[in-house]
């Protein structure tokens, strides 16, 4: 038997798979490649080989097969084998449906849907699609999915659409796929397709009708009022699927049809938000579900979080909420990281519906947080983030900047700054800890967060805190600026964060007087010369420069040049940029104005106040009257003169007769425009403009700000109008009848496997009860926790919130300001950590449920248990006994010891595992040892190269 | 919605990869090396779940091999970590005690099962017994135009060519 079975492996590897010596070769060689460069070396060769072979023009098609199959592998392995992109769409093109499969294969590997080639396919796929054959259809529909794009969804669209009637049904969810994915590409062109959705959701096969959920999740999520229809059927499918209606091949580990429920789960949550109505049917299956779902499998965890999710979307209802919360808790209590991870994620939705429920996890939530586990960590930073409130958002922040600072990983340093920020924007409690927290997000993430940042910083040192309060302001200033001195002296600072620095020590340096001028046009000088190639630092320095002189000079002081000024402006007046020219140029006309001018020109901390900018120029009417008297003809505005020449509409008769111009006009007529009141004669206009030019200096902050408006422009989404088409309505009777044949749910059914399981799951349902007892027990013991944990719990989950006064908060109205009672903590699942004699998951194969050895026994494939074997193995070696700690020590050499050692263990422990065997069937033990030593060659074949590969060849 | 599958050795070397969404050649390697880094280094009893550039990857080790997958941020990982082991519930009644072997020398058969099993980054089908029976179809197919092609006068007109 074992002999037939490797003979069998043999035939699957060499002959059948028609590769040949040199493709077997070319792996070995890979397999055999001690490190990454030896491996590109290979297969550079390699595809030098093809490369050569390939040009040569009459190659045997059997030949050409392998060769594809080879350029798919080098591809794979991260090389770029374009040569033979295009033998793949010809293969394709053959008519013997194994080479046009393998054709296929490679096309949707080789080929994006953006690819050029993907127009020589489009023939190929269109000549397949109406082909007799399904599976060549099939073939065909899933190189559509990969490999057709935008411009050239017209082209099969209509064949695709036919096929949804085929009667197979493969083909017909192929292509409700297919149409899936032309909705992603381009939504336009399914749009008018949406009814066939809803009639597939009637289809007789449930794999069709599964498929179908995909597009419809879409389309229900860019517009859920249109479907609202499809509540009820929707609601009468979940219970039919969770009343195990469906045929018992959709069962995943003794659940029905997890992944459809999953799926029906995730649209109703979509379709019952805020929709009280809609979620009223949906109550019932839901309670129905969290009953049913056993929470030791992880299939049903994964549908209990999804009805989490659900109930959290829809119209709260006090009922299924209670069971969505003990879930929860289930969930944060288990001992997996897994279902932490997910307890963490649905107590973040659940509080978004009611705050208090996160109190009663508090401590679990805090491991959670100092977990080593980073994953588990991040969950429970977004989890903070979601329920931060006035009172711990000095906590949580801290906790935050503490991690940022430690983190490499850019991508989440920049999310979480931004957080950080957001955070901090709308709960400070003090203009102090604001100006603080900010100076650390820019020191350790400056050059990530978002300009936008920098500009409101500035803003609110400039404006204040909005109070009347005039000292706050000046001390939350010379505060800021006193820090700014100090961080200079770091040796990197980001960008930003030195074009914030220079602006305010520009604004403020000089303020409260405790610095003199040159002390900090000193300190500017030696930003502006350690980043000379950075012109946007150099520009705030230049400009934070001129501002200190002139606030001198307007009070009446004299400011030396100190020398390394000079060299910085006369360096800066040869710059390159235009910018930092212009800006050198103003500085030394400054400089020449008398100190009466300068004042009006720099008024000093006037940063925040409007500059009005009356574009009627009233302070030049004298000058203009005094001209019209000399003699001079009066301004004609351009619209005017425009209206002149537009004397053919009415509207734009005009009062000054003039010749119309006789030249020809090239640009197009243009519509009349209402006509402004001509500006010379608003003498007597009310401006407050004071005095002259005082806008005519361009402000250097100024410009940053539009410039910066400009960066972000509001990005309009494109909501996709789709028709609602509610001709075709469910039938749902015949939907009942085609799935709740009485063969398939009849009790008599299951198998005797079922029941072994039945009574695996109770043992260790017992044996979880009886722990949790002892853990009861023993909490009353100790009901002692850590006296830090206890205060960042306190200060996390609000039991200061009473002493603490509500304060800041300010600048935005505040999101959640209810007054949190804490409830003193006394549940320890700490000391859960230390009780828990720790089952490890094994560590070969994590398969380790116990509803998972059953399942080979109900199987018709006999040898399946090479992977689910070894689980049970350890499963069973997972008792106390001395010689399992090797199998689960993680960090041997793995590929080696793993294996061989839980035959070991078996062999010691005869008597239990021998009754594992005798239900397993005859030749586990062989099949084991044959795994381990075929994982042994195949993985890390060492040199003394092992007898597997002769077998092969030999 | 699944953006990629990955099938990675313990030591780094890359055993299947399938992209659903679209990534560059360079970008492909630059993705490998960087889970690779990140998911190989992993302590045992941590989450199955890595979070990566704004989405998630959800992996899972069998013996010395680390199926991966990368989905977007508000799937559901538990369900992912479900839908890999499907996958290697089919290859294992496929092969018959699938080891790793049977995907180095079979990747193109592991790739077939694999379109049965996701399509355009969606699970189109969950149960294993369609699974099974379309694949056998296939294979049987194949088998044909196999002997048809080595039939004798097909090789005698291969011959004459």
């Amino acid at each position: 038997m074992e002999q037939l079975k490797s003979i069998g492996r043999e035939l699957a590897m060499g002959s059948q798979g028609g590769s040949s010596k040199e493709f077997l070769d070319l792996v070995k060689s890979i397999g055999e490649a001690r490190s990454k460069s030896e491996e590109d070396r290979i297969i550079l060769r390699e595809l030098e080989t093809l490369r050569r072979r390939l040009s040569d023009p009459d190659i045997p098609r059997r030949k050409m097969k392998e060769y594809l199959l080879r350029l798919a592998y080098a591809e794979m392995l991260g090389h770029d084998a374009s040569f033979g992109y295009i033998h793949a769409v010809k293969m394709a093109h053959d008519d013997n449906i194994m080479l046009k499969r393998t054709g296929y294969l490679t096309v949707a590997l080789f080929l994006d849907d953006g690819h050029d080639l993907i127009i020589l396919i489009v023939n190929t796929i269109q000549k397949d699609l109406r082909s007799d054959n399904y599976l060549v259809v099939c073939a065909a529909l899933v190189a559509v999915c990969k490999l057709i794009n935008e411009e050239t969804i017209p082209a099969v669209l209509p064949q695709v659409v036919e096929l949804l009637n085929h009667p197979k049904e493969a083909v017909r969810k192929k292509a409700v796929m297919a149409l899936h994915r032309f909705h992603q590409k381009s939504p336009s062109s399914v749009s008018h397709l949406v009814s066939n959705f809803r009639k597939r959701l009637c289809d007789n096969d449930p794999g069709v009708m599964g498929a179908t959920l995909c597009p419809l999740f879409d389309l229900i999520s860019e517009d859920a009022s249109s479907y609202k229809d499809l509540v009820v059927s929707l609601v009468s499918i979940l219970k039919q699927v969770a009343e195990k209606r469906l045929p018992t091949t959709y069962d995943y580990h003794h659940m029905p049809a997890p992944f459809i429920q999953i799926k029906l789960l995730k649209i109703l949550a979509l379709l019952g938000s805020g929709d009280k109505q809609a979620s009223n049917h949906m109550y019932a299956v839901l309670t129905e579900i969290f009953r049913k779902c056993e929470s030791s499998s992880n299939i049903g965890n994964a549908i209990l979080y999804e009805c989490v999710c659900c109930v959290s979307s829809i119209y709260p209802n006090s009922k299924v909420l209670d069971a969505a919360i003990e879930a929860t808790s289930k969930f944060l209590k288990s001992e997996s990281h897994n279902l932490k991870y997910m307890g963490i994620d649905a107590l973040g939705r659940l509080i978004r519906i009611n705050p208090d429920i996160a109190e009663e996890h508090q401590l679990a939530v805090i491991d959670c947080l100092e977990d080593p586990d980073d994953t588990l960590k991040r969950k429970t930073f977004e989890l903070l983030y979601k329920m931060t409130k006035s009172t711990n958002v000095e906590v949580i922040v801290d906790r935050m900047i503490d991690y940022m600072i430690n983190i490499t990983d850019n991508h989440y340093k920049t999310e979480i700054a931004s957080r950080c920020v957001e955070l901090a924007e709308q709960f400070a409690p003090s203009n102090q800890w604001f100006i603080q927290i900010m100076n650390k997000v820019f020191e350790h993430a400056g050059d990530l967060v978002n300009p936008r940042v920098a500009h409101n910083l500035m803003r609110l040192i400039a404006e204040g805190f909005g109070e009347d309060d005039e000292g706050a302001d000046t001390q939350l200033r010379s505060s800021a600026v006193a820090s700014y001195l100090r961080i200079l002296g770091e040796p990197k600072l980001p960008s930003l964060f030195l074009q914030v620095i220079c602006w305010v020590l520009g604004e403020y340096g000089t303020a409260d007087g405790r610095h003199s001028a040159s002390y900090i046009i000193g300190k500017l000088c030696d930003v502006a010369e350690a980043h000379s190639s950075d012109d946007t630092v150099k520009a705030y320095a230049v400009s934070a420069i001129m501002k200190i002189f002139t606030f001198e000079l307007a009070a009446g002081r004299k400011v030396e040049m100190l020398h390394e000024c000079q060299t910085l402006i006369d360096e800066v007046l040869a710059s390159h940029s235009t910018d930092l020219q212009q800006r050198a140029y103003e500085f030394q006309a400054l400089l020449a104005l008398s100190s009466q001018a300068i004042e009006n020109v720099m008024p000093l901390d006037a940063s925040c106040e409007d500059i009005e900018i009356d574009t009627s120029l009233p302070f030049l009417s004298n000058y203009i009257n005094q001209a019209i008297e000399n003699g001079a003809r009066p301004y004609i505005s351009e619209s005017e003169r425009l209206g002149t020449v537009n004397t053919i509409t009415p509207a734009s008769a005009s009062h000054y007769q003039q010749d119309p111009a006789h030249s020809l006009r090239f640009e197009a007529y243009e519509l009349p425009k209402p006509r402004a009141p001509p500006p010379s004669i608003q003498p007597s206009s009310t401006s407050s403009l004071p005095t002259s030019s005082s806008d005519l200096v361009p402000v250097s902050e100024a410009t940053y700000t539009t410039r910066e408006e400009q960066h972000n422009p509001k990005v309009q989404t494109l909501a996709d109008q789709i028709s609602a088409e509610i001709g075709v309505h469910l039938k749902l009777e015949g939907v009942q009848k085609k799935w709740g044949l009485q063969t398939y749910s009849s009790p008599s059914a299951p198998s005797t496997s079922s029941s072994s399981t039945q009574k695996a799951t109770n043992g260790m349902v017992t044996s979880d009860t009886i722990r949790q007892s002892s853990l009861d027990s023993r909490k009353q013991q100790v009901p002692e926790v850590s006296a830090e944990k206890q205060r960042l719990a306190a200060s996390l989950f609000g039991k200061k919130a009473a002493e603490r006064k509500v304060q800041g908060g300010t600048r935005r109205p505040a999101k959640e300001s209810q007054p949190a009672v804490a409830t003193s903590a006394p549940e320890p699942p700490k000391e859960e950590k230390v009780i828990v004699p720790a089952a490890p998951p094994p560590d070969l194969l994590d398969l380790g449920e116990p509803s998972e050895t059953a399942t080979p026994t109900i199987d018709p494939f006999k040898q399946l248990e090479g992977l689910l074997e070894p689980a049970a193995g350890s499963d069973v070696a997972s008792a106390p006994s001395p010689s399992v700690s090797a199998v689960k020590t993680p960090d041997l050499m793995s590929m080696f010891t793993e294996t061989p050692s839980i035959v070991d263990s078996k062999s010691s422990d005869k008597g239990v595992i021998s009754s594992t065997i005798a239900k397993k069937g005859p030749n586990v033990k062989e099949a084991l040892q044959k795994d381990a030593t075929a994982r042994q060659v195949g993985v890390t074949p060492s040199g003394n190269n092992p007898n597997l590969f002769k077998d092969l060849f030999g | 919605m699944i953006n990629f599958v990955l099938l990675i050795s313990r030591q780094g070397k890359v055993r299947l990869t399938k992209w659903y969404s679209p990534y560059s050649q360079k970008e492909r390697s630059k993705v490998i090396r960087e889970l690779s880094g990140l998911i190989l280094t992993r302590a045992p009893k941590l989450c199955n779940f890595v979070e990566w550039r704004g989405f998630k990857v959800v992996y899972r080790r069998y013996a010395s091999l680390y199926f991966c997958m990368c989905i977007n941020a508000d799937d559901n990982e538990l369900e992912v970590l479900e839908i890999i082991h499907h996958f290697v519930e089919i290859l294992d009644r496929y092969f018959g005690s699938v080891c790793e072997l049977d995907l180095i020398f079979n990747f193109h058969k592991a790739y077939y099962i694999l379109d049965e099993i996701l399509l355009a980054g969606e699970l189109q089908e969950s149960s294993k017994k369609n699974v099974a029976r379309l694949i056998a179809a296939q294979d049987s197919l194949v088998e044909a135009a196999k002997e048809e092609s080595s039939s004798i006068s097909n090789i005698i007109a291969q011959a004459a060519k």
